[in-house]
């Protein structure tokens, strides 16, 4: 599903961001992508989105060759890829709905469609009741779950989550992965990064450790060998 | 790789799957949200407007102002026509007949005789002079015709054409046209057009400038939410609307206001202009803003809006990128 070939991202300025990164994520896995602050985790999640272009290499996603897509097809390449983030991303002028609705408004859904596939995702992520709230009046493991439900709603089969956990408690913790791992059950292919050490060696799943700018491991390699 | 290519766009391309009346749908609402926008910011969406319309009022006001003035000309028609003096003498009788010739010259549109009897009748009434008229054995006065052209021969040079043709005929004694003036008249309405053009093209492009001005503030404003929305796969096209409709809906009602303002000018100006021109016992009155200037002003002024926004945006989208 995801495929990096000797991929580089390096930055104006001349810092490498990623160094000649090579891996391969089949459809339905769900990885975990870890490494110290600054090994490029957000850069290698970034390749993925289309949030930047690589430098040098190869990045495949479904297939698809994005260092060669043009600029009018990244919108309709970002439809397939859900992204969640640490600081969430929400509009913090519209209500919780609205925020959810946004990426099927932008594919041009009926919103009787939109109406129900939203409904849907909020139910998943247990929000249901505060589809009329304002983000603001909500709590960081909440607005979190609001973002989550955004990038699930449209139903890609790629979903990267940057440090979805990174400010919650570990209850919450818990609960935000075992939402991942449903979302996995039904086939979504996964790719989570955190510094959450604890919280990877226990949900037992493939590993990715990016240590300064390079693959320093990859626990599936390991289980091969 | 083309061939994933085609098949992605080929799969979530919305207009391939979208019917046409929910893309209107579609249009209509972004329309009507961009609307609701304007009018929750209702004192800076006025000013704006407002500004607009002054800029528009302007030009609408002179070119309605020139075109009264088209019509008070055609009221003085008079400046336009040939008065032929016929010979001494020529009879009344050979007037009529020279009357009906050239009644039938393409070029003439009217020819008025005042014959050598009735002008005598008129200058006995008129002037006082009853007795001495009385005493002179022969009547002093010619015959004379006035000559209006058509429209296309009261112009400048085809007038003076006709002019000289008419000096021709043998009853002629001495025929005049009081060219000066129709030419310092037709000379000052082509400057003005010019310079209501000039005006209008200048503000026109004020107009541009304010309402890409404002868009690019909304930009500024609405960061965040394109940015995002960037992030979650809309594209260029989908981000552009609702700025357009923006720019376009300041254009409509910065050209509404235009309206309001000229019109409600005319109004004050109505009373002394009749005042005035009763003083003149003319019966002219100032007409507004036809139905047919009036859909010109709005449409011009929607769309200098759209361009206006249409620049802005073109110019500050694509800095817009998620990180
Ligand atoms: N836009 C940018 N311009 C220049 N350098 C950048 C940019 N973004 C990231 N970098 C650099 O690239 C390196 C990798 O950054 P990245 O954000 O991918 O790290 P990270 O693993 O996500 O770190 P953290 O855990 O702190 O989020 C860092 O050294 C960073 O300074
Ligand atoms: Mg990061």
């Amino acid at each position: 599903m995801i495929h990096f070939d000797n991929v580089t991202k390096r930055y104006p300025g001349g810092h490498e961001g990623l160094s000649n990164v090579s891996f391969h994520i089949e459809p339905g896995e769900m990885v975990f992508l870890t490494g110290h602050s600054g090994a490029g985790k957000s850069t290698l999640l970034k390749l993925i989105g289309l949030l930047e272009r690589s430098t040098r290499g190869q990045v495949r996603v479904a297939g698809r060759n994005l260092t060669r897509l043009g600029r009018g097809q990244i919108p309709y390449h970002r439809r397939e890829v859900g992204m969640i983030f640490q600081d969430h991303r929400l509009l913090y002028d519209r209500t919780v709905f609205d925020n959810v609705a946004m990426p099927l408004v932008v594919a041009g859904l009926g919103h009787i469609e939109i109406g129900r596939r939203v409904r849907a995702a909020l139910d998943k992520v247990g929000l249901l009741s505060k589809e009329k709230n304002l983000p603001i009046t909500l709590s960081g493991g909440e607005q979190q779950r609001v973002g989550i439900a955004r990038a699930v709603v449209s139903k890609p089969p790629v979903v990267l989550a940057d440090e979805p956990t990174g400010n919650l408690d570990p209850a919450l913790s818990r609960e935000i992965m075992s939402l991942f791992e449903q979302f996995n059950d039904v086939g979504v292919t996964l790719l989570i990064a955190t510094h959450d050490l604890e919280l990877i060696s226990r949900m037992n799943r493939r590993i990715l450790v990016l240590e300064k700018s390079r693959l320093a491991r990859d626990s599936a390699a390991e289980v091969m060998t | 790789m083309r061939r994933s290519r085609k098949k992605l766009s080929a799969r979530i391309s919305p207009r391939s799957s979208l019917r046409m009346d929910v893309w209107l749908m579609r249009h209509l609402q972004v329309a009507l949200a961009s609307l609701g926008r304007l009018i929750r910011t209702p004192l800076s969406s006025l000013m704006t407007t407002l500004v607009i319309g002054i800029a528009l009022a302007l030009p609408a006001g002179l070119y309605l102002l020139l075109g009264n003035v088209q019509t008070l000309s055609g009221n003085w028609d008079g400046a336009a026509s040939i008065s032929l003096f016929l010979k001494q003498e020529t009879s009344d009788k050979q007037a009529r007949q020279l009357t009906s010739r050239l009644q039938n010259d393409p070029a003439i549109n009217q020819v008025k005789l005042i014959s050598r009897t009735e002008a005598l009748e008129e200058f006995r009434q008129l002037s006082g002079f009853a007795g001495v008229l009385d005493s002179l054995d022969e009547n002093p006065l010619p015959s004379l015709l006035i000559v209006e052209p058509t429209a296309q021969h009261a112009e400048p040079v085809p007038a003076e054409a006709l002019l000289a043709r008419l000096r021709q005929n043998s009853e002629v004694e001495f025929a005049q046209l009081d060219l000066q003036w129709v030419r310092r008249f037709h000379a000052i309405t082509r400057i003005a057009q010019r310079g209501v053009i000039i005006l209008a093209s200048l503000l026109g492009l004020s107009v541009l400038l304010i309402v890409g001005n404002t868009i690019r503030l909304e930009i500024q404003n609405r960061h965040a939410e394109i940015e995002i929305t960037k992030l979650i796969g809309g594209t260029n096209a989908f981000i552009r609307r609702p700025f357009l409709y923006n720019g376009a809906w300041y254009g409509l009602f910065g050209g509404i206001s235009a309206w309001l303002m000229v019109t409600v000018s005319l109004l004050l100006l109505d009373n002394p202009i009749e005042q005035l021109a009763g003083l003149y016992q003319s019966g002219f009155q100032l007409s507004g803003i036809g139905f047919s200037t009036l859909l010109m002003l709005l449409g011009g002024s929607t769309l200098l809006g759209l361009a206006g926004s249409w620049i802005a945006v073109g110019r500050h989208l694509n800095e817009i990128e998620p990180s």
